[in-house]
């Protein structure tokens, strides 16, 4: 979509600083967003990009500096504020009541009464003009809680929208979406801007800011690197500009594995939920990706090898012996390991220690009887941490205080503790900064030139060919396409993936 | 309001991993973990200045022979609330051990009544653990309706009956026999609350109760047998509680099956006054040992005053409450 940039400004700050008792956090920020754009905002982990936003939005007060809004200066204390100027707020933790219609969500608190008695039929027309007029195609009565995220995000919008916001902030808006739902959600972004609205984007995906946005500005340690048009930056100069420094490379160099390798994975006709007959290889030393649409079976697979889901058919063998029975505890003493594909949900004690999440796989492996011998614990946790770079934090405390990159390098801590013969990382990047990326690329690909065998599961097709040796896409289930060499290439993934004529209105928006 | 919000959560982003630097939230255990020991030194130091008798040696010694059964079956009580669970049978499986271990040792003697009552205690636990894991009932109402069935149980063997055993000074010496000044109804509790803790603190399984109570699914994934250990610490709790039962009896050298109604619930109040989250995977022994006391040292501070009984009650509600309000309010500030 070719936007013509608008000189006219949105928002405007000059100056602005902000310190957190003694850590600068913002230093003499000045910047304009232009109405009517896409303003995107880039950096790593505590470069400022959300407190610069939670100032805008009312969340935060500068220490000093001026925000000026359509020219008026304003110093809002609360995003209620920030909403009477027409600032909102679109979070990445979504605030909807689940049992409630989209209608009535998006009017929730402020719904056209009478005599205490909600006049739902002006509710229902209220709605539909306003859906029209930001071009979102939702069902008024669906309820909320059914809808998919990327829907329950416009729901939120719209909510925006109905109290008057014409300047959208969206912090990680597809962070938590599949790749289907962040099409989707991209097309939702440029609808705004065509309708005049001004959305200040906050992404870790540059590909995304590149494609959506009209200028992006990248933070580093609280400043401004640069404001630039995103026709002049690329994802290497985005980054260059994030780190300071060129990244000589995203992923590490591939070695591949010998040519005679031996399988350390195998699976035959594997059948489970979501798992429809399914054989593949994984050599020592081997990293295969695999890529398909999020519902297609790539996790599901994941836990069926793993024994998180029972197997109802075939078989799986590690170094050529099968594994008989269908427990996570069965596949673990087997060899094999897997990172889940949310931390926090099937990974993380989230109040417990670093240690105890580090060590809970292999506890085993410092225990006399059922007696945990807490030096070589103490020792083993700092070792492996030590692998996957994380340095310089107290192993006592609680994994919920680090950010999601360590967090994530916990996971492979615990992994590289059990000395896995398979390594099954599932989204290994969802939601970590640039910099912890590179570190677990690098865990990985250390792996396998170790000989072990990494299957690498991710909605980031880049991130698969970046890594992978070879490329298996599964579709229902089944693996529909294996590519190697020139052959793997984004467009066949995509084409492997969709090959189907597709049963939903849904899959044709993202092929566009 | 707004002024607090930064506070807490902006700088844990803006101090950011690569510096190295910490938000201040980032060791909650902390303060919490010591948190119930200020009240009860407050309520210590106080009790031991308005009152003379307080620090009496008998007095404190008394306090702890009355507690004794309380502190065993709190202490497994917590292992089961850490693990993710809540046992609300363990007044009605006491009650059970009571008559069970009194009408046995009339019949066949102390020993073999020992042995059997903790048998009963160890069947009951299991099946609350099976029915809640295997059966997927929630432990609230599988143990609820255990208790029932238990309770009725207990009817049965007593006959309704008050069971006398006042003749049977063997019995009377399994809690009653000093030991260095000490009952052993203390030093069994003192034994048990020190495994317990040991357990949970330095072992495996104890690992796997806070693994299973605070992400199961993670558990799961982690090759941990989350059922195992849930069966586990229900089974410890039925030992507990019917072991409690025999060392009340002992103490009291009488047993009726409705004697344990109100037990549940203060072991319950002692587990949470001492902080162990009823939403499992934290918590501590030593912790439920300072709530339980806590609450003996209330009841005897009123029992010393000379203060009616009745306020003890609503006391002892309001401490409750406050418990549970200032962890709650705590999560919130910690965000």
């Amino acid at each position: 979509m070719p936007a013509s940039i608008s000189s006219d400004p949105h928002v405007h700050l000059t100056d602005i600083s902000k310190s957190f008792g003694g850590v600068r956090v913002l230093s003499d920020v000045n910047l304009t967003i232009a109405r009517g754009t896409v303003h995107g905002l880039v950096g790593e982990n505590g470069a400022g990009k959300s407190s610069l936003s939670k100032i805008i939005a009312g969340l935060l007060t500068a220490d000093s500096g001026q925000v000026q809004v359509n020219g008026e200066t304003v110093t809002f204390r609360s995003p209620r504020e920030a909403l009477g100027h027409g600032i909102a707020t679109i979070a990445q933790e979504l605030a909807l009541v689940p049992g409630l219609s989209v209608a009535e969500n998006v009017f929730l608190g402020a719904e056209p009464r009478r005599a205490g008695f909600i006049q739902r039929r002006v509710l229902r027309a209220r709605f539909t003009v306003l859906a029209s007029e930001a071009g979102f195609d939702l069902r008024a009565d669906a309820r909320a809680g059914s809808l998919r995220t990327a829907d329950q995000q416009k729901v939120e919008i719209l909510r925006a929208l109905s109290r008057g916001a014409d300047f959208i902030i969206m912090d990680e808006p597809t962070a938590a979406l599949s790749r289907e739902d962040a099409q989707r959600l991209h097309e939702v972004v440029r609808s705004l801007a065509a309708s005049g609205k001004t959305v200040l984007l906050i992404s870790h995906f540059l590909s995304e800011v590149l494609s959506l946005a009209d200028t992006v500005t990248i933070l580093r340690d609280g400043k401004i690197v640069r404001t630039a048009a995103s026709t002049d930056e690329t994802e290497g100069s985005l980054i260059e500009g994030m780190l300071g420094r060129a990244l000589t490379s995203v992923f590490p160099q591939k070695t591949p594995p010998p040519a005679d390798a031996a399988a350390v994975l195998s699976v035959k006709d594997l059948t489970a939920p979501g798992v429809d007959g399914t054989s593949f290889e994984i050599a020592a030393g081997e990293i295969v990706g695999l890529a398909g649409l999020v519902g297609a079976g790539r996790s599901e697979l994941a836990h069926a090898i793993f024994g998180g889901s029972r197997r109802t058919a075939g078989s799986i063998l590690v170094d050529g012996r099968e594994l008989t029975g269908r427990s996570p505890s069965h596949a673990l003493r087997h060899g094999i390991f897997l990172i889940p594909e949310s931390r926090k949900e099937q990974g993380l004690l989230l109040l417990r220690p670093i240690r105890e999440n580090v060590t809970l796989a292999s506890l085993r492996l410092f225990s006399r009887g059922s007696w945990i011998r807490s030096r070589p614990e103490h020792g083993e946790t700092r070792r492996v941490l030590g692998e996957v770079t994380v340095r310089g934090e107290s192993i006592a405390r609680p994994v919920a205080s680090l950010s999601g990159g360590n967090q994530q390098k916990v996971m492979f801590a615990r992994g590289m503790l059990h000395r896995p013969r398979v390594l099954i990382a599932d989204e290994p990047t969802r939601g970590v900064d640039v910099g912890s990326r590179r570190a677990i690329y690098d865990v990985l690909v250390e792996n396998a030139r170790q000989g072990v065998g990494v299957l690498v599961i991710s909605s980031d097709i880049e991130e698969v060919l970046g890594l992978a040796h070879r490329v298996l896409v599964i579709r229902h289930g089944r693996v529909v396409a294996e590519l190697a060499g020139s052959l793997m290439t984004e467009e066949n993934i995509l084409t492997a993936a969709f090959a189907e004529q597709p049963e939903t209105g849904q899959l044709h928006e993202v092929e566009r | 309001m707004t002024q607090n919000i930064p506070q807490s959560t902006a700088p844990a982003e803006a101090a950011g991993i690569l510096t190295g630097r910490r938000p201040r939230f980032a060791k909650p255990p902390s303060w919490r973990s010591v948190a119930i020991l200020i009240p009860f030194i407050v309520l210590f130091v106080a009790l031991s200045i308005g009152s003379g008798p307080f620090l009496n040696p008998d007095n404190l010694l008394n306090i702890l022979d009355q507690q004794s059964a309380t502190l065993i079956i709190a202490a497994a009580g917590t292992l089961v609330l850490i693990s993710g669970g809540i046992d609300l049978s363990v007044g009605a499986t006491y009650a059970l051990a009571g008559v069970v271990s009194a009408q046995v040792a009339l019949a066949h003697g102390v020993v073999v009544a020992i042995i059997v009552t903790l048998g009963v205690g160890i069947v009951v636990g299991l099946a609350n653990g099976v029915i809640s894991t295997l059966f997927r009932i929630n432990s609230l109402i599988a143990t609820l309706a255990m208790s029932f069935v238990v309770s009725g149980i207990g009817s049965s063997v007593s006959g309704g009956n008050l069971i006398v055993l006042t003749n049977q000074p063997s019995f009377a010496a399994i809690a009653q026999t000093s030991f260095l000044d000490v009952r052993t109804s203390v030093w069994i509790a003192l034994v048990v609350v020190v495994v317990l803790a040991l357990l949970l603190a330095r072992t495996t399984n104890g690992r796997y109760l806070y693994a299973a109570g605070g992400n199961a699914e993670a558990s799961r994934l982690a090759g941990i047998r989350v059922h195992g250990v849930r069966i586990l610490a229900f089974t410890l709790s039925g030992v507990a509680a019917s072991l409690g039962g025999i060392i009340d009896t002992s103490r009291v050298l009488s047993a009726q099956s409705s004697s344990g109604t109100s037990l549940t619930f203060t072991v319950l109040a002692g587990i949470v006054v001492g902080g162990t989250s009823i939403l499992g995977g934290e918590g501590a022994i030593w912790r439920t040992v300072v709530g339980v006391l806590f609450i003996a040292l209330v009841g005897n501070g009123f029992d010393l005053l000379g203060i009616n009984a009745l306020y003890q009650q609503i006391a002892l509600g309001v401490i409750l409450l406050l418990a549970v309000g200032i962890d709650a309010w705590s999560r919130v500030l910690r965000r």
